[in-house]
């Protein structure tokens, strides 16, 4: 079943054309990576998903929904759920509480004056923190918290909102080998077992070629390959743009 | 046409002088990030002490002149001084702090100012040559005026040379574009900071000194001095020069034409202008976004207060419920005032603490529900209960709208769009005589029988005070506080969770607005009386020194602050003649022991306990 589907999508920046005609569609339970190099187009696609940036053309479908256009906020109420490459979490509160307050908002139980928020929506909180392997540290501080950890929250306040799209940019930016790995495994055990569908940008190829089901690749804006890890790599224009350059593994 | 030509030359004028104080605020403040609130003290001094040199000298031009720049370079060496001894060991302090501990200054200032020079406004006896007129198109216009207009662009051609030419200069702009890169480059700071502070205390007495021939130096010129320059400053831009330059002519000659058109207007003008550009360019006309800073303060976690602290509270509110049945009327009336203190804290505090929106005009609500409790019942005839209640609905509704152009902003420019706007109420107050009573004020607003006792009066103050407090403490620990909390620590993610961050912050405006506009109201029942002073700055800045002492990040900070607050400023005002100069050093001592306030360090020794 198709989650999101892109048509057509362009976006031009004082004439300068940073996407262009792009179309791709992820299906519930599958991981469609985004890749491309420094300056493909992958954060402005991105955001234009999200509400950040308005497309100058085409169209961004969630569900037969049009949602091209629409804020970031509204976005996130037709269950899209995000995570970004510089982690952004509420510091003042602990782990459990930033679970709580996602929850929180999801419900539409914002402008609620009287009853403490502490002791809501507990038991939903504790399970997603269990859910993403981080039900040991609910009760730290999420401002002292490792890198690793602080994505894994993201992901649990993502979950939150019961997603159906989940947006990652570069899901693996600043992380160990090791715990890359273990994050993304992570997501594949999500997406599988809630019929999420995932699209994230990566920089690290063995983290895409590992995880993926398809992939896209884009370059100046365009799209210049499509489909799994085998197909990818054997294609002969990503050879030439992208991993003629060296980039075949690791770093960014 | 004659007219309009003489307004238009008054009105640059002017210019030059509000870009005379503007220019050294917005030098330092670009180097150094200090919100520099005692700069109207040292243009002051800068008054005061070209009254002394010049009154020397002869009265010819030239020792004039001579007189000015001596006054500049003492300035220069009293703002070097300033920097050395306290201010440097505050940069690394959180912005609000910092602004404590320059008004700190203010105060001392204040108080050493009157003690070396005396209370009365002192005058420079005008020379022939400085009454002297020239005929323009038949009119009459001061030759002293046509000096000072050419002053303000010799000062900023002289400054672009200094800071473009120079390679002292070149640091200096190279350290307002990027502070940590110059360190890292290897330059000591140090000495840059104290160079540029020296420049702008510098700038500031030549300012006073060229103004004096025009008025008095007199102890009222440090807070209407920075009023003007903070407008002028946030109108250019923060750390512009030639946007200084741009704001000070724009404001001048608005000032100057208005003054024809509006006579009763001149005031909101200029706020007005203010308001208009940082909604229109909230970085002001020739200002650029401040890049973020690169070590974000982390806020401490919001825990439930200890169940030690709880029972001390309630021991603290049985006192006060008991007290008047002990104490003498004096006693009650001052307990009254910290009440109302105490709810007018804690309504500053929400938006500043957990809602991050830090204002420099809280008075404003204040003094909004002053006037509306005033005005519905001496205008209206409403009674007791209505005309209480008329206080935080009037005040809630004018902050809603006004805050839809505050919540967009934040940090200072946030801080200062607030200040104008407490500025042009206080103007209207001050100015609609018709309505308000202006100076006058509005009299014998009194409370109905049943409560004529004070005692009566402090017990219903005490309820409602400690009622409001509550309410707005248990907001904090529902869900809205929450979100409140998480639009401050991270938009971004508040947003991307579907938290409408704008709604938050706008709602927790006008709440705070609603619950200040209730002290406001009690205050005038209390006193019997409203006046254009309930809307002063001074007033906004008391409450945000009972925050900034009780500590921001606290949830009881505000409630200590203000009682601290107040008992230290009665205290102080009956033991002695020179209270603001004990309370400022009270309050530098204060900054620099505990930073987080007292409330906050408290927290500190106890968790260090209890870890």
């Amino acid at each position: 079943m198709t989650i999101l589907s892109v048509e057509a999508l362009q976006k031009s920046f004082r004439g300068v054309p940073a996407v262009r005609g792009v179309s791709f569609a992820v299906g519930a339970g599958e991981m469609l990576a985004l890749i491309g190099p420094n300056g493909a187009g992958k954060s402005t696609c991105f955001n234009m998903l999200n509400g950040q940036l308005r497309p100058d053309a085409g169209r961004v479908r969630l569900s037969e929904r049009d949602i091209a256009g629409l804020s970031p906020r509204a976005v996130c109420r037709l269950g899209v759920g995000r995570t970004f490459q510089i982690t952004a979490t509420f510091a003042s509160m602990t782990v459990r509480e930033n679970v709580q307050m996602a929850l929180l908002s999801h419900r539409q139980r914002i402008f609620r004056f009287w009853r403490p928020a502490g002791g809501q929506f507990v038991g939903e909180a504790r399970a997603l923190l269990s859910q993403v392997g981080m039900a040991a540290q609910a009760e730290r501080a999420a401002g002292v918290l490792a890198y690793g950890d602080l994505k894994r929250l993201e992901l649990a306040m993502a979950l939150a909102g019961d997603p159906r799209l989940l947006l990652m940019d570069e899901p693996t930016a600043g992380m160990a080998p090791a715990e890359r790995t273990a994050l993304m495994a992570l997501t594949r055990q999500l997406a599988t077992e809630r019929h999420l569908a995932v699209l994230f940008t990566e920089h690290d190829m063995d983290v895409v070629f590992g995880v993926a089901d398809r992939i896209l690749v884009l370059h100046q804006g365009e799209l210049i390959a499509e489909g799994d890890a085998a197909r990818v790599r054997a294609d002969a224009r990503v050879r030439e743009v992208y991993l003629g350059s060296g980039a075949t593994s690791g770093g960014h | 046409m004659t007219f309009l030509l003489l307004q238009l030359l008054t009105g640059l004028a002017g210019a030059s002088a509000l870009f005379l104080v503007a220019a050294g605020l917005t030098v330092i403040f670009g180097v150094t990030r200090i919100v520099n609130f005692s700069h109207g003290s040292l243009y002051m001094v800068g008054a005061y002490v070209a009254w002394t040199v010049l009154g020397h000298l002869p009265r010819d031009p030239a020792s004039f002149v001579l007189g000015v720049a001596v006054t500049a370079l003492v300035l220069a060496a009293f703002g070097a001084l300033l920097e050395v001894a306290l201010l440097r060991r505050l940069y690394r302090a959180p912005e609000l702090l910092q602004l404590l501990a320059t008004f700190a200054i203010v105060l001392i200032v204040q108080d050493a100012t009157q003690a070396i020079w005396g209370a009365d406004d002192l005058p420079l006896p005008r020379p022939p040559w400085m009454r002297a007129f020239v005929r323009l198109g038949g009119e009459r216009f001061p030759l002293y005026d046509l000096w000072l207009i050419a002053a303000g662009p010799l000062v900023l051609g002289a400054l672009w040379l200094l800071l473009h030419r120079t390679r002292w200069g070149t640091l200096v702009r190279a350290a307002t574009a990027d502070r940590e890169m110059v360190a890292a480059l290897g330059v000591d700071q140090r000495l840059l900071f104290t160079g540029v502070f020296a420049l702008g205390a510098g700038l500031a007495g030549l300012g006073g000194a060229l103004a004096l021939p025009e008025g008095t130096a007199n102890l009222q010129l440090d807070l209407s001095a920075i009023t003007d320059a903070f407008v002028v400053v946030l109108v250019g831009g923060l750390g512009s020069l030639p946007g200084a330059y741009l704001a000070a002519v724009l404001i001048g000659v608005l000032q100057a034409i208005g003054i024809f058109f509006v006579p009763k207007a001149t005031l909101v003008i200029v706020f007005a202008v203010m308001a208009a550009t940082l909604v229109v360019r909230p970085n002001g006309l020739l200002g650029r976004p401040a890049g973020a800073a690169r070590e974000p303060e982390v806020a401490p976690l919001v825990l439930p207060a200890p169940r030690a602290l709880l029972w001390a509270a309630a021991c603290a509110l049985m006192a006060l419920a008991v007290a008047p049945l002990i104490v003498g009327p004096f006693a009650v009336s001052v307990l009254t005032e910290a009440m109302i203190a105490l709810l007018f804290a804690a309504s500053l505090h929400f938006m500043m603490g957990p809602g991050g929106m830090p204002s420099f005009g809280h008075a404003a609500w204040f003094g909004i529900g002053a006037y509306a409790t005033a005005l519905a019942t001496t205008m209206l005839g409403a009674p007791f209960a209505l005309a209480l209640i008329a206080a935080p609905i009037a005040a809630l509704l004018v902050a809603a709208a006004f805050g839809w152009f505050v919540v967009k902003l934040s940090g200072v420019y946030l801080a200062m769009l607030t200040l104008a706007f407490a500025q042009i109420i206080w103007a209207v107050a001050f100015q609609w005589s018709g309505l308000t009573g202006g100076d006058n004020g509005i009299l014998s607003v009194w409370p109905p029988a049943w409560l004529a006792d004070p005692r009566a009066f402090y017990w219903l103050t005490l309820a409602l005070c400690i009622g409001g407090a509550l309410l707005l403490r248990r907001a904090l620990y529902a869900p809205f506080g929450w979100a409140l909390r998480a639009s401050r620590d991270s938009s971004l993610r508040a947003e991307a969770i579907g938290l409408p961050t704008a709604h938050v912050r706008l709602a927790a405006f006008a709440l705070a607005g609603a619950a200040a506009g209730l002290a406001g109201g009690l205050t005038t029942f209390g006193k019997g009386s409203v006046f254009p002073s309930y809307i002063g700055i001074g007033r906004s800045v008391d409450a945000l020194l009972m925050v900034l002492l009780g500590g921001v990040q606290t949830i009881s900070g505000p409630l200590v602050g203000a009682l601290a607050y107040t008992g230290l400023y009665d205290t102080l005002l009956r033991a002695t003649d020179w209270w603001r100069l004990v309370l400022g050093a009270a309050i530098l001592v204060l900054v620099l022991a505990f930073p987080q306030g007292i409330a906050g360090a408290a927290q500190r020794v106890w968790r260090g306990r209890a870890a």
